[in-house]
């Protein structure tokens, strides 16, 4: 069994609409740069020029935010279902 | 092109200022910025004078040129325009020469300032064509969601925390909008309805209309530079979940400026925030420029937000308006909330307490200068937390229908305060 990752609707463009990518990786930081390989230009857009996950996108592991995790470092296994997802606001 | 879109130009990325069209939409494809309206500022200065705004009905309408509609609002038509108080026995209580209140505990139609942003992201909701409406809530989004929904013959959702107070939830129910309660806190439910907006033609009026929805807020700003008698206050406090609020009152006070509708003085926009979700105002007083997100454990449940996606634009405003943040424990918020009702006669949710406590604090500490003039924003109604004060303020004393039993009782209060 592989690791999900769930693709925002802002960047499916870069993934020809595929909702549900399915990767390998076995840290946050190496999914990010295995969705890279596979559908160039989608680094950039989550990650800025020191390589840190962009001020608006939260990335969350099974539902919990990687920043209560260890961040880029945040260690996946089987069946680990990642959410890429843009802040929003109040309410 | 205007005739189309009113006096609004596009929607632009707060981060990298790429252009999108006025559709519904909020992040930036680039870098998830989020994105904001940008408007025609030198078409709205010809038709917006202070005589034209004074001449309109009192609402917050009445600056419509502001606010991001292509034509005449279709929902809320009546929000706003809601009571500053000039608060003297809150100022002698606190100790600061000038004291107001902005008393959005009686916007309409449902007791928040909700109903400002409400009623501008439906109506542009409506221009595009949307028919079921939805949000994310800590509360008070979605009983005005709800309410201003229904009015308008729209379809709704409110995604709220299951355990919010029962107030709350009954206030989105009675309006037979869809109530669904997700187990877990705000945070978990934004993420959720981000995934949700992303699947569904549906507006939500925090997710894909937020660019609409967001700009609101600012006219809790025109209202109080107005009611001032056209002048920015020198100190406003404001409560801060998100942060939106915040930045938007400041977004605000800056367009009277570049309008010429006040003169640009010195203004200081605070932030408020409870001790048991304070990720801005730790960051704040902490001299960062980014904030750590938390997990909100507060009876303020309406800024329980642990993540707040306006948090670091909330830190800049302060940072420019040399501006201070502060939080306040459960027991002051209920501290403020009594001494607000007392002083004032008028009873704020816990959002008002979280406000007024830190103004409180503020005052007390010298960051809001005692010779000074402030306003307080409260934004929400006591009547809808009731559960937050429940056991904190006495109960009643029942005595049976006889003047005797009711002379007995004050002959015994009085031996007791004597």
């Amino acid at each position: 069994m592989s690791k999900k990752v769930r693709i925002p609707t802002p960047l499916r463009k870069l993934t020809n609409n595929e909702e549900l990518v399915e990767i390998n990786a076995a840290t946050i930081g190496e999914a990010i740069v295995e969705l890279q390989t596979r559908f160039p230009g989608i680094q950039e857009r989550l990650v800025d020029d020191k390589g840190e996950v962009r001020r608006f996108v939260n990335v969350y592991v099974n539902e919990e935010d990687i920043r209560f995790l260890q961040n880029r470092a945040t260690p996946l296994k089987d069946g680990d279902e990642i959410s890429i997802i843009p802040a929003i606001a109040g309410g | 092109m205007s005739e189309q879109h009113g006096f609004m130009k596009a929607l632009k990325c707060r981060e990298c200022g790429r252009e999108y069209p006025l559709e519904a939409t909020h992040v930036c494809e680039f870098d998830f910025g989020p994105l904001e309206v940008a408007y025609d500022y030198d078409r709205i200065k010809k038709s917006l004078t202070r005589a034209v705004i004074e001449s309109r009905p009192k609402t917050m309408w009445r600056y419509r040129e502001l606010l991001p509609v292509a034509t005449e609002p279709t929902v809320g038509k009546q929000v706003g325009f809601t009571p500053l108080i000039k608060a003297d026995r809150l100022a002698k209580a606190l100790g600061i020469r000038e004291l107001y209140v902005k008393n959005d505990a009686v916007n309409y139609p449902t007791l928040s300032f909700k109903d400002r942003v409400v009623s501008v992201a439906l109506s542009r909701a409506k221009e595009l064509g949307f028919e079921t409406v939805a949000c994310a809530s800590t509360g008070n989004l979605a009983n005005s969601v709800a309410a201003n929904a229904a009015s308008a013959g729209l379809k709704s959702y409110v995604f709220i925390p299951s355990d919010l107070e029962q107030g709350k939830i009954l206030n989105s129910l009675i309006y037979g909008a869809n109530v669904i309660g997700i187990k877990g806190h705000y945070d978990e439910v934004n993420r959720l309805c981000a995934e949700i907006a992303g699947k569904f033609g549906w507006a939500f009026v925090n997710v894909n209309m937020r660019p609409y929805y967001a700009e609101g807020s600012k006219s809790m700003a025109y209202e109080i530079a107005e009611q001032l008698g056209w002048r920015l206050p020198q100190h406003t406090i404001v409560p801060m979940a998100s942060g939106s609020l915040l930045t938007k009152i400041r977004k605000g006070y800056q367009e009277f400026v570049k309008l010429g509708l006040v003169a640009n003085s010195e203004t200081h926009i605070h932030g408020a925030q409870a001790t048991g979700c304070s990720p801005i105002s730790v960051a704040q007083k902490a001299g960062l420029d980014f904030f750590k997100p938390v997990k909100p454990d507060t009876i303020a449940k309406s800024l329980a937000i642990g993540t707040p996606a306006d948090g670091f634009y909330a830190l800049k405003v302060m940072r420019e308006t040399n501006a201070a943040a502060d939080d306040v424990t459960d027991d002051e918020i209920r501290d403020a909330i009594k001494l607000l009702a007392e002083t004032e006669g008028i009873f704020a949710e816990t959002a008002g307490g979280v406000t007024v406590g830190v103004a409180k604090k503020l005052i007390a500490s010298g960051r809001i200068p005692k010779d000074s003039s402030a306003v307080i924003c409260v934004t929400g109604n006591g009547l809808k937390t009731l559960d937050a004060v429940q056991h904190h303020c006495g109960k009643a004393r029942e005595i049976k229908p006889s003047l005797r039993e009711f002379e007995a009782l004050l002959a015994q209060e009085e031996k007791v305060n004597a």
